[in-house]
């Protein structure tokens, strides 16, 4: 405790130390997609009513409130929807202010993935922009999105606007 | 008071530790088949609420996850309490007292295995002088059960209920803990914490529950023999178990009698977690020798945190639905010590 010592001050605050441990369960699905993320793959799963293909699989459509069990492999590359560049340090913080953090839909996904893009000066992301992942070695992969570094320019032209309005 | 019927209820077998599944891959069935029993479509349904605690899966806003399970789009009227879904089955029940839609979802989950539930429990307990000594819930509860055998009662009744609720759960698929154990034989098994023993305490256990509410015509064009809720009523009492009469439940007893009382009821499940809450639950609701108290087995067959409440109410409307009651009493409890206590009258007609 602190404050308060004895004299009438008030009592400002107390400390109350709380440690709870959890063992979280990652559930059926995500258990099959990190398993094969720690392969290499990143897995999807379709939806049987709206056919829309989820990435990571969660076992079900928030959508259509339906379990999903068809699996789909996705492309480790795909179009940075929208980013934003990161100029705030804070607590923790393992790269170089500034970096880019985007939502890249990846091909044969209609979800976009959460992901950073290196390998390119903060100020010339865009939208469209062509992207791929880039793997850890293999002896550090494991059933974790960090799995993948990072995703870098692939190269190839832009993505027309038209091709990924509908996730943006 | 407009009339609103319980017409399906539907829930996952309690299981100690469900290893496999996740909250959403627990409760998805259990949604889809609630609905599917109602007769009503998933995008008919006028109002969704859920009961959960972000407390047992350890992580702020763990209740959204769950909408996954429903199919949230397009944008649906959701709400949720942090509170066993008995009390998500209150705000559905007021909801649709508002006259503008016809049906109500009604779910909760809860994962109790993810972390240590005595001492998640502590949380719920005032966090300036009461949660820093870490009190846990069967210790809390042992207070209570001390306090009510002074009054002169002995641990015998304990047993007598216990033996019941075992054999009760027999027929009872849902149910963790079933068997047909003698009274002398649980009397003379340790102490856990005294005067509790193992067997006075509820299962650990994850599960999920979900029903369907429907207004007045629509209730009665899906469902042969809805549930029609009389009367539903919860009180708190005192936040400080200091203050409190832990023998009694004077919560309990005013809900019950404001949700139309004991009378003519021939089915009451109790959500008594504990083997002597049962015996001051039915003594404060004022249960007579005529009504058979949890023929599920209850609380002490399966208890997943956040759905045992909701169980009591869809396993009491199920004996109206099914023709084998006409008057039933569900209760529902939340905080340490039967803090808070709901009861709901359900007929058939």
């Amino acid at each position: 405790m602190s404050g308060a010592g004895g004299s009438g001050e008030p009592v400002l605050s107390i400390r109350n130390h709380i440690r709870l441990d959890y063992r979280f369960t990652a559930g059926r699905a995500q258990s099959r997609f990190l398993r094969a993320i720690a392969q290499g793959k990143i897995l999807g799963q379709r939806c049987p009513a709206c056919l829309k293909v989820y990435v990571p699989v969660r076992g079900a459509c928030p959508a259509c409130g339906v379990p999903t069990e068809e699996e789909v492999e996705v492309a480790d590359r795909g179009t940075v929807t929208t980013f934003c560049v990161v100029n705030v340090p804070f607590y923790g913080q393992r790269i170089k202010i500034p970096y880019v953090s985007a939502t890249i839909l990846l091909d044969g996904a209609d979800i976009g993935l959460m992901h950073l893009v290196q390998e390119v000066e903060a100020a010339d992301v865009h939208m469209g922009m062509r992207v791929e992942a880039v793997w850890c070695d293999p002896s550090d992969m494991g059933p974790s999105l960090e799995s993948i570094r990072y995703f870098r320019p692939s190269g190839e032209p832009d993505a027309p606007y038209e091709s990924y309005k509908a996730y943006v | 008071m407009r009339e609103v019927a319980v017409v399906s209820f539907a829930q996952a077998p309690s299981v100690r530790r469900q290893d496999e599944l996740n909250e959403v891959e627990i409760l998805m069935p259990v949604v889809q088949e609630a609905v599917a029993r109602s007769g009503i479509g998933s995008k008919e349904i006028g109002f969704t609420v859920s009961g959960s605690c972000d407390y047992l899966a350890g992580q702020p806003f763990a209740f959204v996850s769950g909408l996954d399970a429903v199919g949230a789009w397009p944008p649906i009227q959701e709400s949720h309490v942090e509170m066993d879904g008995a009390w998500a089955l209150y705000e559905a029940w007021v909801r649709l007292q508002h006259g503008d839609v016809d049906s109500a979802l009604v779910y909760s989950f809860g994962k109790s295995s993810l972390g240590d539930l005595p001492d998640v429990l502590v949380h719920q307990l005032d966090p300036y002088v009461l949660a820093p000594l870490w009190p846990d819930s069967v210790s809390l509860a042992a207070l209570q059960a001390r306090a009510w055998l002074e009054t002169g009662h002995e641990e015998e009744e304990m047993a007598q209920v216990v033996a019941r609720s075992r054999r009760a759960a027999l027929s009872n698929p849902n149910a963790q803990l079933a068997g047909e154990p003698s009274v002398p034989e649980l009397l003379a098994a340790p102490h856990l914490v005294s005067p509790l023993r193992r067997h006075d305490c509820p299962p650990i256990s994850d599960g999920a529950a979900a029903l369907v509410l429907a207004a007045g015509d629509l209730a009665r064009r899906v469902c042969e023999r809805p549930a029609w809720i009389v009367g539903i009523d919860h009180r708190a009492e005192a936040h400080g178990l200091g203050v409190r009469d832990l023998a009694a439940s004077p919560s309990a007893s005013m809900a019950a009698s404001n949700a139309g009382g004991a009378g003519g009821v021939q089915v009451a499940e109790l959500h008594a977690p504990f083997s002597h809450q049962e015996l001051i639950l039915s003594e404060a609701m004022g249960l007579g020798p005529d009504t058979e108290v949890n023929p599920s087995g209850g609380a002490l067959a399966a208890n997943p945190m956040m759905v045992a409440g909701l169980i009591r109410v869809g396993e009491a409307a199920r004996r109206v639905m099914d023709g084998s009651a006409t008057r039933v009493l569900a209760h529902a409890t939340s905080g340490p010590c039967l803090q808070q206590n709901l009861v709901c009258v359900m007929e058939g007609r």
